[in-house]
């Protein structure tokens, strides 16, 4: 790997919610950019890394740097997207708005928002593919297009780092097609991705990277020599479906220049 | 009546209800304002466990007067007891229900229960107080504007406009909070101050309505004016300003009203002026309006009869 230092790097991280940790002692160097899959099952505290490691729940030890730099000095250059479930959607705000608020860290919570800035909010929606929603109320979105404002205001963010909660969470197929496309305009720039995934099937052709995790990273590295058979049997335990693993025989040795997944 | 109720509403009824008025009015347009927030930070119960929480301050500061020699019936001390016991609940139920110990709503009916009950318990022993001046506290139960002194109706306005200014500079950051805290923390707000802020503004304007309103039905002015408001917008920059002028309303309409019939309870007149302008809204609001969901479903039902009837 270059010299360039990780774009998230955490030592020996635990967390615990109320009774047994969630994650104990974890390590692992995120590459310095690119696109990079969390998988693993439930309960395995994907979720739960990103979110200690961005300080919103506490940590019962270890560190956690970002570029080398603590999250106080590094904020700026990282974005967060949350699940999208976790929000309530009935808030009373536009798309715009919702998208606009990824502009208040960099040009300040108190002023109103200059045009320039109201006007790469847009930008970022009509990347999403968002624009003609601009006015629409968040609540009268589909789920899909909610996940895109969400992106939308994570990319107005223009951050070097995206932490990702589930982006593909209960999308439609062009919603699907629509953020891939964005992740890859953000890794060919350079930027690094972490994006907890779900779905094995489509982990080994979305992303170059893999960290594979429950409660301790299994293992992490590139794609083609992490995402094997034997390294998901052991990061699932045996609790692998054959559906699951019928989804993979293809996927675990991609040949060369695969197409994506066909999507409308 | 109507005379006299005219004369409250235009100011015309002599500098002392005029101010009295003033200082209501400026109590519902922060209560109005700051309750949007309130309600989108799903913070409703926690403002009545506050308010209810305020009695035995209330009671605690009659008696320390009481003790010292004191005026019993200043503003300001009760004002300060008043705060001071509210914020003590708030931090008791926060503490009750962090980590998942308690439920929120739990958590919240006990502190209201404590609170509630430690300070009837404590009006009896300030009623049996060699001093005069009691009665006076059962106004801040349920509320009496009329009979307030210039002077206090001048803390209620000066304590309702700081809030108010408060609500207008952390507006932004409000916003963001009560939509996506998780987000809000990422992206550098200090969302554990914010949300004190936001605490320490919804215990300003319940102090500041304890004396018109009454610890019982304040909370109403931060309720229903903001979903008043609600339903009637999909704009938050249109909301707050909108349940800030309906909350104004109420109150300056409410304590025109209980001027005029001094023996109705101010605090009740105000919510049902409020909840009043609630229901019209429940019927008439443009998008989500009972009226305007019936029209709407009558003709998506005809729309949908014609196709079957083509098809």
């Amino acid at each position: 790997m270059s010299i360039a230092p990780p774009a998230l790097e955490v030592r020996n991280l635990s967390v615990a919610y109320r009774e047994a940790p969630v994650l104990r002692g974890v390590n692992w160097r995120a590459p310095a950019s690119g696109l990079t899959a969390i998988v693993g099952p439930n309960g395995a505290g994907k979720s739960t890394l990103l979110k200690a490691a961005l300080g919103l729940v506490p940590r019962l030890a270890g560190e956690v740097r970002f570029f080398g730099q603590e999250l106080r000095q590094a904020r700026r250059r990282i974005g967060y997207l949350p699940q999208r479930a976790s929000v309530d959607w009935d808030f009373p705000a536009t798309a715009l708005q919702v998208a606009a608020m990824g502009r208040y860290p960099r040009v300040g919570w108190f002023l109103p928002l200059p045009r320039a800035e109201r006007e790469r909010a847009r930008a970022a929606l009509a990347e999403v593919g968002m624009a003609d929603f601009a006015g629409r109320q968040i609540g009268q979105l589909s789920g899909g297009q909610q996940q895109r404002v969400f992106l939308a205001r994570a990319l107005a963010l223009e951050a070097d780092l995206y932490l990702m909660d589930e982006p593909f969470a209960g999308v439609d197929a062009a919603t699907e097609r629509a953020i891939i496309d964005v992740l890859h305009r953000l890794g060919r720039e350079g930027r690094a991705v972490i994006a907890v995934h779900h779905d094995l099937a489509t982990a080994p052709q979305y992303f170059q990277h893999v960290c594979l995790l429950n409660g301790g990273v299994v293992a992490a590295g590139p794609m083609e020599t992490t995402f094997t058979a034997e390294n998901l049997s052991r990061t699932y335990g045996g609790r692998l479906s054959l559906l699951d693993e019928a989804a993979l025989r293809p996927a675990a040795a991609p040949p060369a220049g695969r197409p994506l997944r066909a999507v409308p | 009546m109507m005379e006299a109720l005219f004369q409250a509403l235009t100011l015309s009824g002599g500098y002392n209800a005029r101010v009295v008025a003033l200082g209501c009015a400026a109590f519902g347009l922060a209560a109005g304002a700051l309750g949007c927030f309130v309600l989108l930070r799903g913070r409703a119960l926690i403002a009545d466990a506050a308010a209810h929480a305020t009695l035995p301050g209330l009671c605690l500061a009659f008696i320390l007067a009481a003790g010292m020699g004191w005026n019993p019936r200043s503003l300001p001390l009760l004002m300060g007891g008043a705060a001071a016991t509210a914020a003590l609940g708030v931090l008791a139920a926060g503490a009750l229900a962090r980590g998942g110990r308690l439920r929120d709503d739990a958590a919240m009916a006990l502190v209201i229960s404590i609170g509630f009950g430690i300070g009837v318990a404590l009006l009896s022993v300030v009623q049996s107080l060699p001093v005069g001046g009691q009665a006076g506290l059962s106004s801040f139960i349920l509320g009496q504007a009329a009979g307030m002194s210039a002077a206090d109706a001048w803390l209620i306005f000066w304590l309702a406009l700081a809030a108010l200014a408060a609500v207008a500079v952390l507006f932004r950051p409000l916003a963001v909070l009560c939509f996506d805290a998780d987000f809000a923390a990422a992206a550098g707000l200090p969302v554990r101050w914010l949300d004190l802020a936001l605490l320490g503004l919804m215990l300003a304007v319940t102090v500041a309505g304890l004396r018109a309103v009454g610890l019982i039905l304040v909370v109403a002015l931060m309720v229903v004016p903001a979903a008043t408001a609600r339903l009637s917008t999909e704009r938050l920059s249109v909301m707050v300003p909108l349940a800030g002028l309906l909350g104004a309303f109420a109150a300056w309409m409410g304590a025109g009203l209980s001027a005029a019939a001094p023996s109705l309870p101010t605090g009740a007149t105000i919510a049902l002026v409020a909840c009043a302008l609630f229901l019209l809204a429940l019927l008439f609001a443009p998008a989500r309006g009972v009226v305007a969901f019936a029209l709407r479903q009558r003709r998506l039902r005809q729309e949908a009869a014609m196709e079957a009837r083509s098809a």
